[in-house]
């Protein structure tokens, strides 16, 4: 329960980061609020020469709002996410989500970037993220690329952050005046989630104009429903039309076996929360 | 502020200096001490073919690696057994370190001690052990099988089977106008301390003393096992447990392999030496309890009397028995709770596995023996149709039978003989505050809404302050302190407080004047431990009759002193004064000064009492032959049995019918042991012991695959509650004296959780219409029980008064249900 | 089998370790005193200056020690107590700028400039803080080993809630926070206790609350 010795350096800009982690090659570590990385350590599951620590660099905090996007460094903290009015006004479905990571003090030093690029499956931020279509910042020695949500996530722990980059920021669209719902299914509160169903819709006189949906720990990434997204689309806001279409929330998916639940009981749980969670962001 | 102590809700003494971080635990201790580390084995069979350490051995830092043949004399021996029993045929124990073989993942096998834990972990990582694997014993069907052996000359694996009968129970049953059999399982759980084991030991080379820290449940204990394992004078040994983060049994178990290493590392080496366990090693290399299969016949009349009870169980009682097989017999003893079973038997194998031992847990033994009686109460009920609280009260013994004697042998080797109690009167206060009769209404509206919900009941007795003894000393100071001391520990029961208590209300003192010390070989070397809900009867009644010979000795001296009889006397905070006649007193600080007749005046007390000194009698030596001196007493509780404690709980759940997640909504408590000394101090151990009852029933479980690696080692995996699961817990206490000691109390520290798991499988049980046997139950395991249920496989409970509705799954439904729903499938 | 290091033993301790600590104001620190020194070993990084209890401080030690070791094994301040060290039990939570935090989460390197908070800080025996006697009060602990992170997690709790962070329990995200016993067990859901004084925590907490003027 104690780390192998490694090499720190905590740079103050973006391109001494990358400069940092040119250097190291494939025995750094990228460090940002270290909730998931210091467990890893300590169990010696890791033992990287250096670790590169983000948290020094400025630039890489903060919500702030670019035209129609709410743009979130990808530093920032989870608690300082959750108190963003920003992100409560437009995006509500990540504010929905965070509240329910971990626990508040994991919250208060555990940041989006770092979640979204470790990217494991049971993790709250994914899934938020791919339904609101959020655009990931990635910058390496090249400059910086956009990549949509859906080519983010690529495998289990794997995302489009490549060798020597860094993800910097998410540029998450403007879903104002959407509803939205994360619903998360555990068995004790700080619990990392068995399958969660994050849910935001656009409501017209009654009728479901627009809906996105993502899962969480449904696969070995954060997936979108897209069939339920569509089946909603035109429908009444009740319980008897969402249930029809959430009957397809499961399709599709892999979902894992483990202590909590076999990969049936997911696909079970899947249905149930997407239905809930649509009925509570259309307000039904 | 004297007269009223006993009974009263005082604060507790120790909290000031725990609320502002001021406690002193194990790891808080030593701050310079070298650190060991263990290597453990990764695997749950295997043989020790090769030690390598040479990779190791440049670490800068390093003091020094052991393996077993390291070890010298009885160091190299194995861990001693405990408490032996006659059944116990086969009983076996770990050496400190592995000799030639592993029977767990955790076992120990090497030893490094370095500068510090980082060096230590470094070492530990560089030396490579190699094994060659035997097949694992995992699980108590796997032990039965008996193909594969723990123990090569355990044959069948059984380390102990154990047959107690009363009466003819074939002949009962078979007489019997109904007949029910249930086949049971609970699952394995762990204490989880906060405070993980911790030993930390100074050699004093100039005295040839060794002074040892553990975090212990029993001082006595580990000082004797350690001096006879270093071959040490008992007087050179003293072992003092500081402050302790919770034990709930698992630090009752002793010695543990650090307990004996540590101290003789510090020996060897002469240095400080300390080993706190970490989050990881508690899991895999401290012990587990619970664990069992257990198979019931029960036979009973018309009124769902029972008749005759038939028990078997199979014990899981991991790789080692060094705490012999007190868990089973608790089971096959308590299970009987406040009924009378007519004729009984009770059978139990206690098998070995390759996984880490099991000793006591919070309950020990009781949790279990509870859910095989009151799932059997609860299947009789639904046989016959009646109501589950009038089954129960129909088997209760009853007041007017007290002293009640089952004719069994309980965990002291004694008698099992109930002293007291009152279970209609438990039952009708129970019925009340969950509101039993009203149950049916409210599930009903409750079905109208959609939700689903069930109610619950679970008794219980608890056999508490079993012996042999306790002692309690008090002396008090020529200030009027009154120090106190006994010998067993505390892991957060407020002893300090209760103990203080007793002695301000039997002196006649403030209790700020009361300072007692526990769990320290200096001040009391005699003494037992602190398990099995005995610390407040034993010491409590120790201490009490302590402090009664103080107070006799103190009236003598000041009668004589002031000239009057010692009955005319009385002590009313600190000062003995004349009944009737306050202007005549002298204080206890001042007969502190009289008592000792070395009475060299140095401060204003011993000034004082010099007013009182009488004419010298030079025909008498200063110290009568009769007499000691000094204002000090001594006595010792040793009961003729333990005393039987009772408490009834109900719940009231609620079960989400499509994901099947369980709610608890109301969880009531009816507690009694005996008179209370501090109200406060018993609701919070009753709190306690429910929160880990409801983590019993409803979240922790130990997972095992099938090559014995523990899968849920940390407390990401292994669930416990927190303030967001355990609900509000409403209580009522009942106070049945018991007749068996001086104060008339009984223990309180397990019985929380002794039903728990009963309970609510009665009331998941009540809210699905069929019978929940296997526990702890998880959301997908209900939901699998709802599919196997609806295909038939799982039987209808016959009595449910509300219709089981169709299991939900996650087709899609076109039509509307039938039942009324809050969510439709 | 190989030859074990028997009589490796007895190696003197290092107990000239550079003096690399050094303590401005010491003696505000409790336990802390002046030219103590903390053990450098193989990897250091650059020094970290901070506030511990409001007293500057600045240390360097290896990369990977947490503020949690650092608190308890090089400064002797031993108030902060160890459950799990992997960010599960909430028994090291202290407060970092006013906000909890876990030690055993947190680097030490990662605290430069920051304003630490341990239970030292909080209240002493002699004075103790309203919050500390209101979990006397309520008997809002047992064997007291979660209770330092109890607190220090209270507190950091209670200025969320004056800050109207919004919590999962709530109706709504965007619902007035509140302070009903269901969201404070939420609100108080990193911190397990395993005497089970939860009823006894919750109690303190709102009584604390309501006589600071506070949120009920």
């Amino acid at each position: 329960m104690i780390p192998a010795s490694f090499d720190y350096v905590a740079p103050t800009s973006v391109a001494d980061a990358l400069a940092a982690l040119a250097e190291a090659g494939d025995d750094a570590k990228v460090l940002a609020g270290g909730q998931s990385l210091l467990p890893i350590l300590r169990m010696r599951l890791n033992a990287p020469e250096k670790v590169i620590d983000l948290g020094r660099i400025e630039e890489l905090k903060g919500v702030s709002e670019d035209g129609d996007h709410v743009v979130i460094g990808a530093m920032t903290t989870y608690a300082d996410v959750l108190a963003s009015d920003l992100v409560r006004q437009h995006a509500g479905l990540l504010t929905d989500a965070i509240a329910e990571v971990a626990d508040p003090q994991i919250r208060h030093r555990g940041t989006v970037g770092g979640a979204l690029v470790h990217a494991d499956p049971a993790g709250d931020v994914g899934a938020p993220a791919l339904a609101l279509e959020t655009e990931f910042v990635i910058t390496g020695s090249g400059g910086e690329r956009t990549v949509a949500a859906a080519d983010f996530f690529q495998d289990l722990f794997e995302t489009a952050v490549g060798e020597g980059e860094l993800l910097t920021a998410i540029r998450v669209p403007k879903h104002t005046g959407w509803g939205h719902r994360y619903e998360k299914f555990v068995r004790v509160s700080h619990q990392w989630s068995i399958v969660a169903v994050a849910a935001t819709v656009r409501v017209d006189g009654g009728t479901i104009a627009e809906a996105r949906i993502g899962l969480t720990n449904m696969g070995s990434t954060p997936l979108r429903a897209t069939a339920v997204e569509q089946a909603l689309v035109g429908k009444a806001a009740t319980d008897e039309a969402v249930r029809e279409a959430c009957a397809a929330a499961a399709e599709g998916t892999n979902p894992p076996s483990d202590l909590n639940g076999d990969s049936d009981y997911r696909r079970h749980l899947a249905t149930v929360l997407a239905r809930r969670a649509v009925l509570a962001a259309a307000g039904a | 502020m004297t007269s009223q102590m006993f009974g009263a809700p005082v604060k507790r003494r120790e909290d000031p200096r725990l609320v502002t971080g001021g406690g002193r635990y194990l790891d808080d201790l030593g701050h310079s001490a070298l650190a060991a580390a263990f290597v453990r084995s990764p695997h749950a069979h295997a043989r020790i073919v090769d030690i390598e350490v040479s990779d190791a051995l440049d670490v800068d830092g390093l003091v020094g690696i052991w393996t077993h043949e390291d070890l010298p004399g009885r160091v190299g021996e194995p861990l001693p057994l405990l408490i032996p029993h006659p059944t116990l045929t086969h009983g076996r124990t770990q050496f400190a370190l592995a000799r030639d073989e592993v029977n767990y993942v955790g076992e120990a096998v090497v030893m490094v001690v370095a500068r510090d834990r980082y060096v230590a972990e470094d070492v530990c990582q560089r030396i490579r052990v190699d094994y060659e694997l035997l097949t694992p014993v995992v699980g108590i069907a796997n032990a039965r099988d008996g193909s594969a052996l723990v123990h090569d000359d355990v044959p069948g694996n059984v380390a102990c089977r154990m047959l107690q009968e009363v009466g003819d129970v074939d002949a009962a049953i078979a007489a019997a106008p109904h007949t029910l059999e249930l086949d049971l399982d609970i699952e394995r759980s762990a204490c989880m301390p906060m405070e993980g084991k911790g030993v930390l030991a100074r050699w004093d080379s100039d005295k040839g003393e060794l002074r040892i820290f553990s975090s212990t449940q029993t001082s006595t204990g580990v000082r004797a096992a350690v001096a006879a394992k270093l071959d040490l004078p008992l007087a050179k040994v003293e072992c003092i447990a500081p402050d302790v983060g919770g034990g709930f049994g698992v630090k009752i178990n002793h010695p543990w392999p650090e307990e004996v290493l540590i101290p003789w590392a510090a020996r060897l080496l002469d240095q400080e030496v300390k080993w706190t366990e970490d989050r990881r090693e508690h899991f895999i290399s401290s012990a587990h309890e619970r664990g069992q299969l257990q198979q019931i016949r029960v036979g009973f009349d018309d009124d769902g009397r029972v008749l005759g009870l038939d028990v078997k169980f199979w014990h899981d009682n991991g790789a080692y028995t060094p705490y012999g097989i007190i868990v089973p017999i608790i089971t096959s003893t308590q299970l009987l709770g406040p009924y009378k079973p007519g004729a009984y038997r009770c059978e139990f194998w206690s098998l070995y596995t390759n996984t880490v031992l099991v000793t006591p847990y919070r309950g020990a033994g009781r949790p279990q023996g509870c859910f095989a009686m009151e799932r059997t109460m609860d299947a009789i009920a639904d046989r016959l149709g009646l109501d589950r609280a009038e089954v129960r009260s129909r088997n209760f013994i009853l007041p007017s039978e007290m002293p009640y004697d089952h004719g069994l042998l309980f965990q002291d080797g004694r008698p099992l003989k109930y002293d007291s109690g009152d279970f209609p009167a438990s039952l009708a206060k129970l019925k009340a505050l969950v509101g039993w009769d009203d149950f049916a209404a409210y599930r009903e509206q409750a079905e109208a809404e959609g939700r689903r919900v069930g109610l619950g009941i679970g008794c219980y007795v608890e056999g508490t302050g079993v012996g042999p003894y306790e002692g309690g000393h008090i002396q008090i100071e020529t200030s009027g302190r009154v120090n106190v001391s006994t010998g067993l520990t505390s892991q957060g029961q407020g002893h300090e407080t209760s103990f203080a208590q007793i002695v301000a209300q039997e002196l006649g003192v403030s209790i700020e004047d009361v300072f007692v010390t526990t769990g320290d070989t200096r001040r009391m070397p005699y003494a037992v431990g602190t398990f099995a809900s005995r610390a407040a009867v034993m010491s409590g009644n120790a201490i009490a009759l302590a402090a009664r010979n103080v107070r006799a000795k103190a009236l003598r001296i000041a009668a004589d002193a002031l000239e009057v009889s010692a009955e005319d006397l009385e002590i009313v905070d600190g000062d003995i004064r004349v009944k009737g006649a306050p202007g005549t007193h002298m204080t206890l600080g001042t007969v502190s000064v009289m008592s000792n007749p070395l009475r060299y005046a140095f401060d204003e007390a011993a000034k004082a009492a010099t007013q009182f000194a009488g004419t010298a009698d030079y025909s008498k030596p200063p110290v009568a032959d009769d007499d000691e001196p000094g204002l000090e007493g001594k006595d010792f509780y040793s009961p003729t049995q333990a005393t039987f404690a009772n408490g009834m709980h109900a719940a009231i759940v609620e079960t989400d019918p499509v994901t099947a997640e369980v709610k608890i909504l109301r969880y009531c408590v009816i507690h009694d042991c005996g008179t209370m000394i501090n109200p406060m101090i018993v609701e919070g151990q009753v709190h306690g012991g429910v929160a880990q009852g409801v983590g019993g029933a409803l979240y922790e479980r130990m997972v095992y695959d099938d090559s014995g690696q523990l899968l849920n080692a940390s407390f990401m995996d292994f669930l416990m509650p927190y303030a967001s699961e355990v609900p509000h817990i409403e209580t009522d206490h009942l106070e049945t004296p018991s007749p068996l000691n001086p104060l008339g109390i009984k223990g309180a520290g397990e019985a929380g959780c002794i039903p728990v798991t009963a309970v609510i499988a009665s009331a998941i049980s009540d809210a699905e219409g069929f019978a929940i046997t296997s526990m702890p139950i998880s959301p997908v395991e209900l939901w699998e029980l709802r599919q196997r249920h609806a295909r038939g496989e799982i039987p209808s409970l016959r009595g449910t008064r509300h219709t089981p509705s169709a299991p939900v799954t996650s087709a899609p439904v076109t039509s509307a249900p039938s039942t009324p729903s809050r969510e439709a499938p | 089998m190989r030859e074990a290091g028997k009589g490796a033993g007895a190696e003197p301790r290092e107990d000239d370790v550079p003096d690399l600590a050094t303590l401005s104001g010491a003696g505000l620190v409790s336990g802390l005193r002046k030219g103590d020194a903390v053990t450098v070993q193989s990897r250091t990084t650059p020094a970290v200056s901070f506030t511990l209890n409001g007293a500057p401080i600045e240390v360097a030690v290896e990369a990977g020690v947490s503020l949690l070791d650092l608190l308890r094994e090089r400064l002797d301040l031993t108030g902060t107590k160890k459950g799990c060290n992997q960010g599960a039990c909430g028994v090291c939570t202290v407060l970092v700028d006013g906000r909890r935090v876990l030690g055993c989460l947190t680097l030490v390197a990662q605290l430069d400039a920051r304003e630490v908070t341990t239970i030292e800080g909080v209240g002493t025996p002699e004075q103790p803080h309203d919050l500390q006697r209101a979990f006397i009060g309520a008997d809002g602990f047992q064997c007291g080993y979660c209770t330092s992170g109890q607190i220090c997690s209270a507190l950091g709790m209670l200025r969320e809630l004056a800050d109207g962070v919004p919590s999962a329990v709530a109706e709504h995200v965007a619902a007035q926070p509140g302070s009903s016993e269901l969201e404070m067990r939420e609100r108080m859901s990193g911190n397990l206790c395993r005497c089970g004084a939860y009823n006894g925590i919750v109690d303190a907490i709102a009584a604390y609350a309501d006589a600071a003027g506070g949120h009920r």
